[in-house]
């Protein structure tokens, strides 16, 4: 074993293994081997992750065909997984992101009971292993496995606590709203086989192949990805699920929102990325549902109280700029920003799961206050998350944000006018949010101020590890305006997209221009920033929102208005069908038939009446019956 | 003789027949009454295969079969009648009658 492109299937195997052993022993083994087996699974998949990323980086791409997975005609679809740059990246993410979750998720649901406690790594690890599945698969119907996959695992964390009615009601949604995406992929590819016979990524990203495809075919498949990547990234209007997913334990927001399922919109787009620079009109949608995105978004989440919902509307916001920089063919900035926000969304959430925890289960935030006192990692590490997610000059998140700001300025100003506007607002509700929890004073019941203390070890130090790559994250990727050939990450994945950037016309923006955005933007941010704290930190907004605010805090009535719309319709028309044509159609003919057969054997029971002078008579009678028919009737 | 004695004849030896069956209830009655529509059969049989035989006239065997059929019913009837009375005379032992309604006491 001298390559370890050879053995790379070990690397979806090894949490599918654990979810085996975690699944079937949860009932056997103890917490402490449940833990270790599901963390540790994911570990060995990181450490191979990290080598072949390194051998990726070394030039070396490779495809591995296992066995037939299709062979139908002339339809052949292997069962192969694909390396390379963008899925090595990948690769990176969400197992290394998911090992912290992992070990966090060992302290953070350590009160649940041994069976369930195994549940829930099985589905940890289920999860990562669709995850992977996904971003390995060397053709669209693999990726499709792993698609449903994590939509499948994503449903079972998000209702883990089924008892309660409105978490289960939560997965529902995650579920069918990904369903309705899921069917949009589901048709694309098949648009792809009729028209290419295949599925797999080297095949179909071939001028050659790509030929045969007339311009409105690639749209439609563009599109249809698109809806899919919609359902499954949560981009207007397939949104809703994602924070509603809060219902789930907070380390699987941390696995849903930064390593594993809403990126997977992001790969598939920049996987796909060829076809897509084909279709400018599809482009174009992307941006602006993707802007339109991170606006509605950020201003839902000005207004929220629940501390998980501030940071789910905030992921969803941020898809929204990952979804802005693919339509503006900033394929790069994209891939970017799903690595500074896994790094920075993983350490919000985990360290929101650190402050729920210390404050048993409380997650408003006008019930918390001044916990800076107590939990001084927690409150650094959070700190640090918040500025990166803001876009304070030298942390991750300001580097991939100012990219995808410059990516948009150069499809048009107007688009980099409401980014930027949309980056001034995710710096004032995340310092709103971070004021108003940690700074201050506690405004909690006595009980909670007494129960306040910072969290084990197995919570703080991956709260740690994250916070130093949101710090140091973004210097992979210095824009080439600061320094000249610094951009680590667009040089790893120029042999993705370069086929791309020859279909897209160029838009070079002088640096002068650049230095100028990037500045202008800081600046700004900086200013929210300082605005959002000192008010917030002084006199957080306890009262009920009223006016305008009242319509942010709920959400837009974007839940209500699919409520009427769809849901209710929906409803109606199932108690329709169940009732009437079900219950009377269906059943009254089926059961009409059963009384109509048993009426009129009744009836036809009295013609055996046993007298044999009667049975001879119609006998005779059946006789004159016949030769009246046969004379008469026949002719 | 035409054809057509032979039919009147049988007609109304077979409605003589159906009558009885239907207005007795006396079953040795009832029997021979079933016994005259079998015969009524038979007759109208004979009388199509001589006439077949007539207008075929050369081939020896022609219309033959209508008197074979004749034989055959006359054994089944034969052994419909044995297997008949007998079931009269068990009648009859057990509840001192003929009379064939008492029949409907079967069902009981």
């Amino acid at each position: 074993m001298n390559n370890v492109l050879d053995i790379v299937y070990w690397i979806p195997l090894l949490p599918l293994l654990g979810c085996i052993i975690n699944g079937l022993g949860r009932k056997s083994l103890s917490k402490g081997a449940v833990g270790f087996i599901g963390s540790g699974v994911i570990l060995a998949a990181f450490v191979l992750s990290l080598w072949v990323f390194f051998q990726v980086r070394g030039g070396n791409v490779h495809t591995a065909e296992y066995f037939p997975f299709i062979n139908v005609g002339n339809l052949k679809i292997p069962f192969a997984f694909q390396i390379d740059q963008l899925s090595a990246i990948w690769l990176l993410i969400i197992t290394g992101i998911g090992f912290l979750i992992h070990v966090y998720s060992t302290s953070y649901m350590h009160d649940e009971k041994p069976e369930h406690f195994g549940r829930y790594f099985a589905y940890l690890n289920l999860f990562v292993f669709s995850m992977l599945l996904l971003v390995m698969g060397a053709n669209f119907v693999i990726m499709f496995i792993g698609w449903e996959g994590v939509g499948l695992c994503s449903y079972l964390l998000i209702g883990f606590w089924f008892k309660k009615k409105e978490y289960s009601k939560a997965a529902n949604k995650a579920f069918i709203m990904n369903r309705v995406g899921d069917l949009a992929f589901l048709i694309a590819l098949f648009i792809l086989i009729s028209k290419l016979g295949t599925t797999t990524f080297s095949e179909i990203f071939t001028s050659a192949s790509l030929a045969k495809l007339s311009g409105k075919e690639i749209s439609a498949i563009t599109l249809l990805l698109f809806i899919g990547a919609t359902g499954k990234s949560a981009q207007i209007p397939l949104y809703t699920w994602l924070p509603d997913a809060m219902a789930g334990p907070t380390p699987v927001s941390a696995l849903i929102h930064a390593a594993t399922m809403v990126t997977a919109g992001i790969y598939m787009i920049a996987r796909a990325n060829l076809l897509f620079s084909m279709a400018p009109s599809t482009l174009n949608i992307i941006a602006i549902i993707g802007i339109a995105t991170a606006l509605l978004a950020a201003t839902i989440a000005l207004k929220q109280n629940d501390i998980k919902k501030v940071l789910a509307y905030s992921t969803v916001s941020q898809l929204g700029y990952m979804f802005l920089a693919l339509g503006s063919g900033a394929y790069v900035a994209a891939v970017f920003h799903v690595m500074t926000h896994a790094f920075f969304k993983a350490l919000l959430f985990l360290g929101s799961g650190s402050v729920i925890h210390a404050m048993g289960g409380e997650q408003d935030m006008r019930k918390m206050g001044g916990l800076s006192k107590y939990m001084k990692i927690t409150n650094l590490t959070f700190l640090l998350g918040c500025l990166a997610i803001a876009g304070i000059p030298g942390f991750s998140g300001f580097f991939s944000k100012d990219e995808i700001l410059a990516g948009a300025f150069a499809k048009s100003p107007v688009f980099y006018a409401l980014g930027l506007l949309g980056a001034l607002l995710t710096a004032f509700y995340m310092f709103r949010l971070y004021a108003t929890t940690f700074k201050g004073s506690f405004r909690g019941t006595h009980e909670q101020e007494h129960h306040l203390h910072e969290s084990p070890a197995a919570i703080t130090i991956p709260l740690i590890i994250l916070a130093i790559l949101s710090v140091v994250g973004g210097f992979v990727g210095v824009p080439e305006f600061m320094a000249h050939g610094a951009h680590a990450l667009s040089d790893f994945l120029h042999p993705i997209f370069k086929d791309s950037y020859a279909l897209l016309p160029a838009h070079e923006v002088s640096h002068s221009t650049e230095w100028g955005l990037a500045g202008l933007s800081s600046v700004l941010i900086i200013i929210t920033v300082i605005i959002a704290w000192t008010r917030f930190s002084k006199k957080p907004d306890l009262e009920p929102a009223s006016g305008f605010g009242k319509v942010l805090e709920n959400k837009w009535y974007v839940d209500e208005l699919y409520d009427t719309v769809i849901v209710k319709p929906l409803n109606r028309l199932g108690a329709f069908l169940g009732n009437v044509v079900d219950k009377r159609i269906v059943d009254g003919a089926v059961n009409g038939v059963g009384r109509l057969v048993r009426y009129g054997s009744r009836q036809l029971r009295w013609v055996q009446s046993g007298q044999t002078g009667s049975y001879i008579l119609m006998m005779v009678l059946g006789m004159v019956l016949i030769f009246i028919l046969q004379f008469f009737l026949r002719k | 003789m035409p054809i057509n004695y032979y039919i009147t004849l049988a007609l109304c030896l077979f409605a003589i027949g159906v009558v009885g069956v239907l207005t007795r209830r006396n079953a040795i009655i009832v029997f021979m009454c079933i016994e005259l529509m079998l015969n009524a059969v038979n007759l109208l049989l004979v009388a199509f295969s001589k006439m077949h035989h007539l207008a075929k006239g050369a081939a020896a065997t022609a219309g033959s079969d209508g008197q074979l059929f004749v034989f055959f019913i006359m054994v089944v009837a034969a052994a419909e009648v044995s297997v008949g009375l007998a079931i009269i005379v068990m009648m009859y032992r057990n509840v001192h009658s003929i009379n064939i309604n008492f029949l409907n006491r079967l069902k009981h």
